[in-house]
């Protein structure tokens, strides 16, 4: 124990003073999340933001052919501008992207409405570009409900009520509450925490054999009179701890970052207040011991550190893997979810985000099964580092 | 006292050391001389503990390298080559470091820290981080890390590679005051002279097995070569090739 002690302590010492490893575990890990998050967060606000209260500039061929659409249009904050020469010259521009939609009204135009033939119009548009779509969707909705505006008046002209058009009335019932509709983005969240534990970690997991080896250290160490287990083990939890204190921040960063996001303008409102925050540090707990020996086990396979990054780097992207899957698929959380570490932990922070009743027995299998495979894992380590393949 | 009895190793389809025997005693300097590649450091990282022989046995003062390598390595202070220390870390926290692992309490460990640091002249760049030390300045700290538990047995790999003439001298003197304190000093070389100098048993190996165990005068005599370098090369020659 005392080994173990001496051990831990300097490799934190050591490891304090290394900027790489201060950079990755106290700057990198915890900020990157949050910082990711904030830029995508500002981004689709500001799209929506877009839909109602820009003015959108719509270039129209044959204006003079339809002024009371015109003036419509207008009213619907669309602001109708020249546009090409003819049709086929629209439908150039728009193919180039020169316009993102592009409305042709025919010479025939008024002589159709007042005959009471549907009138023809043309909208130009783009459909892959998603992002010319949505103007798109913004003309054809304005144009459609001009039509309907004509329709009923021309079935009150006739002594009709215009009713006789609806017989259906949808009205659209949302029961999703505020932070239900956060899971989604926040869901994300969880991988944060994840990736920011792994980076706390992840240089101090390579010392411990390809680093050692490379420095020329590991033999003489190896010929002191301790056991290899001790070593291993010492050097372990201070991973654990960088680990831990990269997860720390992160959760911090993000209880701190979310107070300053204006959420509530997409409808959301994240449960993630200081009881959260320790909750979700306490299920992530179990998770540190896993990924140290997960790190430290593929580093020393390795010949040489940067050999063990590239390989880490992949150990980084792993758990992304079933957080991705249950995302697509959108699953809800199970019994049998509960023992894959990084998706039990991810299902159960999103409740707690969502504010949902987190399922104990859920969360303890979660717990026991992480702890369980970290403990796998770094027995595993231990016999890896008897083996004499170790010096390199 | 090392022991080494018919010790084999081989990495793959290299056997590096094949058949190799001799006795290092208290009280006096073993040399192990051979040629690049002649399975001296394989010889040395059996003894201490960091490889197993395939077959054979070895043994610290009566402790089995293999059976019982922690109390083998109680008794051994091992420089390997190339030795490498913390760069984070200052000298004298480099130093403390290995003493704390070897177990010595805090007084003790404060007092063999002083006493090294002295011996081995590193006062001037004790407090420095090891980051930007000379190649002198890294093996006196290594080596004063390796006897800071005051060993019985010392076993050094090439201590001298690459140490210019003041570093060699010092690390001469010590080895010698270490002989005179009793202690069993064994180290490898692959130059002559140097051993010449200061052992009072060379054991001269060429392609994993012993080619000559004598001293100096000895060995002069069994190849019939006055010169220590012809005696070398005529030993070499005597093992044959594999």
């Amino acid at each position: 124990m005392r080994t173990l002690i001496t051990v831990f302590v300097k490799e934190v010492v050591d490891n304090f003073r290394d900027r790489r490893t201060l950079a990755s575990a106290l700057i990198m890990g915890p900020l990157f999340g949050p910082l990711l998050f904030a830029f995508v967060i500002n981004l689709s606000i500001e799209r929506s933001l877009d839909d109602i209260e820009r003015n959108l500039e719509v270039p129209v061929i044959g204006q003079e052919h339809a002024p009371n659409l015109m003036r419509y249009l207008r009213s619907h904050n669309i602001d109708v501008v020249a546009g090409p020469m003819d049709r086929a010259a629209a439908v150039e521009a728009v193919k180039t992207g020169a316009h993102d939609v592009v409305v042709f009204v025919p010479e025939s135009f008024g002589e159709q409405l007042a005959g009471s033939i549907p009138a023809q119009v043309d909208l130009i548009s783009d459909r892959a570009n998603t992002q010319a779509e949505r103007d798109a969707r913004r003309v054809r909705t304005a144009l459609h409900s001009y039509s309907q505006e004509l329709a009923a008046m021309r079935l009150v002209a006739r002594g009709v009520s215009p009713m006789v058009l609806r017989p259906i009335n949808v009205d659209d019932v949302d029961v999703s509450t505020p932070s239900g509709r956060s899971a989604m983005l926040l869901g994300m969240m969880s991988y944060f925490f994840i990736f920011a534990l792994l980076m706390g970690g992840m240089y101090l997991a390579i010392d411990t054999t390809a680093g050692e080896r490379e420095r020329g250290s590991l033999e003489p160490i190896l010929s002191l009179p301790v056991t290899r287990n001790q070593l291993m083990l010492g050097k372990i939890a201070a991973t654990c701890l960088f680990m831990a204190m990269s997860l720390l921040l992160s959760l911090g960063s993000f209880y701190v970052a979310l107070k300053f996001m204006p959420l509530e303008q997409l409808g959301m409102t994240p449960n993630f207040g200081a009881r959260t925050v320790f909750a979700a540090f306490l299920l992530l707990l179990p998770f540190m011991l896993l990924g140290a020996s997960l790190m430290t086990l593929v580093a020393s396979f390795t010949k040489s550190y940067k050999e063990a990054q590239t390989w880490l780097s992949v150990v980084l992207i792993a758990p992304t893997l079933p957080i991705l899957i249950v995302s697509i698929l959108t699953l809800r959380p199970r019994l049998e979810f509960m023992f894959v570490p990084s998706l039990s932990q991810h299902l159960l922070l999103v409740d707690m985000i969502k504010n949902e009743p987190v399922n104990l027995l859920h969360a303890a299998i979660s717990v026991l099964s992480t702890l369980a495979i970290g403990a796998m894992l770094t027995w595993i380590c231990a016999r890896l580092y008897r083996r004499e393949g170790l010096l390199g | 006292m090392i022991r080494v009895n018919d010790i084999y190793k081989s990495f793959g389809k290299i056997r590096a050391v094949q058949g190799v025997s001799f006795d290092a005693p208290d009280g006096k300097i073993t040399g192990l001389l051979g040629p690049n590649g002649a399975g001296k450091s394989t010889t040395l990282r059996i003894l201490y503990t960091v490889l197993k022989p395939d077959q054979g046995s070895a043994s610290i003062d009566g402790a089995d390298v293999v059976t019982a390598s922690l109390q083998a390595r109680q008794r051994i202070g091992a420089l390997p080559h190339g030795a490498g220390l913390y760069p984070h870390l200052t000298a004298r926290e480099n130093i403390a470091y290995y003493a704390k692992l070897c177990g010595l309490d805090d007084h003790t460990l404060q007092e063999r820290v002083e006493s090294i640091v002295d011996l081995l002249e590193i006062g001037d760049f004790a407090e420095r981080r090891s980051k930007g030390f000379s190649h002198g300045q890294r093996t006196k700290v290594a080596l004063a890390r390796a006897l800071v538990h005051n060993p019985q047995n010392i076993i050094l790999d090439e201590p001298s590679n690459g140490l210019d003439v003041m570093a060699t001298r010092s690390l001469r003197d010590l080895i010698l005051k270490l002989k005179d304190a009793g202690r069993c000093v064994l180290f490898s070389s692959h130059v002559m002279q140097e051993v010449a100098a200061l052992c009072d048993d060379i054991v001269i190996i060429a392609n994993g097995k012993v080619a000559i165990d004598d001293s100096a005068d000895g060995i002069r005599q069994r190849t019939g070569r006055d010169d220590l370098e012809d005696a070398f090369v005529r030993a070499i020659e005597m093992v044959g090739p594999e």
